[in-house]
């Protein structure tokens, strides 16, 4: 199947900032993709390129098999888009949004409406000034997920939401994934990412740096190995892969290039193994180690 | 107190930096405006008995004493400015003490920007008292420069001093006024409104005032800027009235709002419905603009039923005695002065209306700016569905708001003359000739929202622009040529002169290649 989002070398710039430096992002058809940055990293910017709110300057984007900027009406009949700075209008109550946005869009799904307002504890009737930014934030979704389309692009819709909320936010866009839909999830709320996510892209500085699954990922990374040995260990630093030895007697504790595991693992049961806890990069170390790298 | 306005001071500087554009703008265009036509009138009228001949014959006629006051003292250059600018230069200047003044409050707060600095080390009524202090430094700076730039032309030191104050009052009030209306509405829109509803009041009572009864004049404030009669025996202690009534109102001001929460009004909110029934981007626009469309309409009502109950007495006031009769008969008899009043004063509600056409275009900017332009686009809402949803109201609303008038004033005025079926029409057509005008600053609004949207601002100063081609194009006797750059000029001067359709066709025709000009921008630019 086509991809659902498909963007090749894109660039956008600003005056003299340069918020998008030849990003590159594919979304396959019913997957939900993380889209994980930094502040400031174009996420934003390449969801408004998607929305057709932004002319890109050079590069390629597809969008459900259309083009962002030229087919605005057939394409936005088939996405729903929650920002990631909800504004309301202020005299409106929150229902009325919901309705007039699903309106907007083409039509919206009743059932679901009224199961999702219970879901996330949102009164309907509130003016829009008067909403919390948390609050907002549900309207919008509640906008976005009750509406019948293919493709749900979210910008980081999680950032103001209490942990309740946000679990069955989570809920949510499991089901989303189980009825086939696609979604993009902007976010740096990396447990969420983890957790929802079968694909992601990290962008930095308005360029791709990494994307796939996250075993993908994982495997270009370093596994924590803590271990207590039956001698104390002779050459484990010579092996290839491994970083950061720290030898106290009998326990080591390093990291090791997720590749040379194998290798590391038969060296330690050569010696002979009291204990061992060996943890997985998380998304956290991939992350950080994608940004403290030098530009 | 001194608790309440601790860290007004730095808010005052935080201020002044934000306004140290617009500020000094209307500080020139105001400076300017005095200075040149003081200038222009001591070379046009540079002997006592030219000066009386002209007091006498154009201001002393009703039309003119409604929309400028009165001339104190006909024999001088100073009396003559006076009249000519005291009036409205008072009524801008008032305006823009309510618009500096709900700027840093109501504004700031409904924006969530006061939030932030009431939790810092800052009085509950310090960004209060810091907008009013900066109104009034404004004012201060207004009148000062229209002194000097008096003095600078020549003008009597005391009298050009009394000038300066007499602007200087309604900036004053108007800014305690401001600082009432503040606490009023929950949003910045709806205060200003009320606050430039309260000049619209002030301005009209003295229009009455001016041509009735002259003691309801001390029921306006800028009827008091009037009776400081600068340049025909300066009476300073008005401006004692002034300051008095500006505390009184004021203190009411800090009162009320030491009696509620940040962000919210003086009414409670109420809940609205559960359920919508906005079906799309028009019945969007329509929710959003109805409230502004409504007031401006109901308004110009009342304004032209004024204008029209007025008409009729303006003979009585101009034909009492044997001079002025016979300048009256030379200019068309009665008949003649009373559609020359009706047609000068249409002509003002053209301007203003523009003005509404100009805000609800901008309205496009202002949802694009607060980031609510973002998810209707995200919709299958095209962008120039959208754009047209808000510019459908500077079109149809121009015609609402100037039919409300031109019904207003010709029933009153056919009622008092007795001849509804002949003057309505007349009056109403009078009113509806204005609206290509209105539509043409809509348009140029429209093309700056799409080709330079960072400087839409620029629509308020091609309106400024107008005003002051019209006011003062005259009095400078500036060449043809620069007197049609205003759409305005072009309009027919009705009732009393023909209908020509071919300038109404022409500014009709600018205003649509204008909207076609920009809403072809809007399409190819980036939005946000």
């Amino acid at each position: 199947m086509a991809a659902a989002i498909a963007i090749e070398d894109l660039v956008k710039t600003f005056g003299r900032t340069r918020a998008l430096d030849g990003l590159d992002l594919t979304v396959e058809t019913g997957e939900v993709h993380g889209f994980l940055g930094p502040n400031g990293a174009g996420k934003s910017t390449t969801i408004r390129i998607l929305l057709g709110l932004l002319r890109a300057d050079a590069g390629r984007a597809r969008l459900l098999g259309g083009d962002p900027w030229r087919d605005v009406a057939t394409l936005h009949r088939r996405l729903a888009y929650v920002p990631g700075d909800v504004t309301l209008w202020p005299n409106l109550s929150g229902g009325e949004v919901i309705d007039l946005l699903g309106r907007l869009r083409g039509g919206l799904n009743e059932q679901r409406r009224a199961d999702l307002l219970e879901r996330f504890d949102l009164d309907p009737t509130k003016k829009g000034r008067t909403y919390s930014k948390g609050n907002r934030q549900k309207v919008a979704l509640v906008a976005a997920l009750a509406a019948d389309v293919e493709l749900l692009i979210l910008d980081e819709p999680t950032s103001g939401l209490d942990p309740i909320v946000g679990e069955a936010f989570r809920e949510c866009i499991a089901e989303e994934r189980a009825s086939g839909r696609t979604v993009l999830l902007s976010s740096h709320i990396l447990s969420e990412v983890e957790a929802l996510c079968d694909r992601v892209s990290i962008i930095r500085a308005g360029r791709t740096v990494d994307s796939g699954t996250l075993t993908d990922l994982r495997h270009l990374t370093r596994t924590s190995i803590d271990a207590v040995l039956a001698a104390p260990p002779n050459g484990l630093a010579t092996l290839p892969g491994v970083h950061g030895l720290d030898v106290e007697g009998t326990r080591v504790r390093f990291q090791v290039d997720t590749a040379q595991l194998g290798g590391v693992l038969a060296e330690l049961t050569r010696i002979g193994v009291r204990s061992l806890v060996s943890q997985p990069p998380t998304l956290e170390e991939l992350f950080l180690r994608h940004y403290q790298a030098a530009p | 107190m001194t608790q309440a306005l601790l860290g007004a001071g730095e808010l005052v500087k935080l201020d002044l930096r934000r306004d140290r554009i617009m500020i000094p703008v209307w500080v020139y265009a105001l400076t300017a405006t005095a200075a040149s036509t003081a200038y222009s009138f001591r070379h046009l009228y540079d002997t006592p008995q030219s000066r009386l001949e002209f007091a006498t014959a154009v201001a002393n006629n009703a039309s003119t004493r409604a929309m400028y006051g009165p001339v104190h003292d006909p024999s001088t250059i100073g009396g003559l400015t006076a009249w000519r600018l005291v009036t409205i230069g008072a009524t801008l200047v008032g305006v823009m003490s309510v618009l500096v003044v709900m700027r840093h409050t109501r504004a700031d707060e409904e924006a969530g920007r006061l939030e932030l600095i009431s939790a810092g080390v800052v009085g509950r009524h310090a960004a209060l008292a810091a907008g009013v202090l900066v109104a009034l430094i404004a004012s201060l700076a207004v009148g000062l420069g229209a002194a000097i730039g008096l003095i600078a032309v020549g003008m009597p030191t005391v009298g050009s001093l009394a000038f300066g104050l007499s602007w200087c009052t309604a900036g004053l009030f108007f800014a305690a006024v401001a600082a009432v209306a503040a606490q009023l509405s929950e949003s910045a829109r709806t205060a200003n409104g009320i606050g430039i509803g309260v000049i619209a009041l002030a301005y009209l009572v003295r229009a009455i005032a001016d041509v009735g009864p002259s003691w309801l004049s001390w029921a306006s404030p800028i009827g008091w800027a009037q009776q400081l009669r600068p340049f025909a025996g300066e009476r300073w202690w008005v401006f004692g009235v002034a300051v008095g009534a500006a505390a009184l109102i004021g203190w009411g001001g800090f009162a009320l709002a030491g009696r509620r929460d940040l962000g919210a009004g003086l009414l409670p909110p109420r809940p609205g419905p559960a359920r919508g029934e906005l079906h799309g981007a028009v019945a969007l626009a329509w929710r959003l603009q109805r409230g502004t469309l409504l007031g401006w309409t109901a308004g110009f009502a009342i304004y032209g039923v004024a204008i029209g109950g007025l008409a009729d007495g303006v003979t009585a006031i101009v034909g009492s005695s044997e001079s002025t009769r016979k300048i009256l008969e030379e200019m068309g008899g009665a008949k003649g002065i009373v559609d020359a009043f009706l047609a000068t004063a249409m002509g003002i509600l053209g301007l203003v209306v523009a003005g509404y056409a100009v805000q609800a275009v901008l309205r496009l900017r202002v949802e694009e700016t607060a980031l609510r332009a973002e998810p209707v686009l995200a919709t299958r809402v095209g962008r120039i569905r959208w754009a047209c949803s808000h510019v459908l109201f500077a079109v149809v609303g121009s015609v609402l708001i100037l039919a409300a008038a031109g019904l207003g004033a010709g029933l009153a005025h056919g009622l008092r003359s007795h001849d509804v079926g002949q003057q309505l029409p007349r009056v109403l057509g009078a009113a509806l000739v204005q609206v290509p005008a209105a539509w043409v600053l809509a348009g140029v609004t429209l093309v700056l929202f799409g080709l330079a949207p960072r400087f839409t601002a620029v629509a308020w100063g091609v309106l400024g622009g107008c005003l002051l081609l019209g006011q003062l194009g005259p009095v400078l006797k500036l060449a043809q040529w620069a007197m049609d750059i205003s759409p305005f000029t072009h309009v027919p001067k009705l009732p009393g002169s023909a209908l020509s359709v071919a300038p109404l066709v022409g500014l009709t025709a600018v205003a649509v290649v204008a909207a076609a000009v920009g809403l072809a921008g809007f399409r190819r630019r980036d939005v946000g």
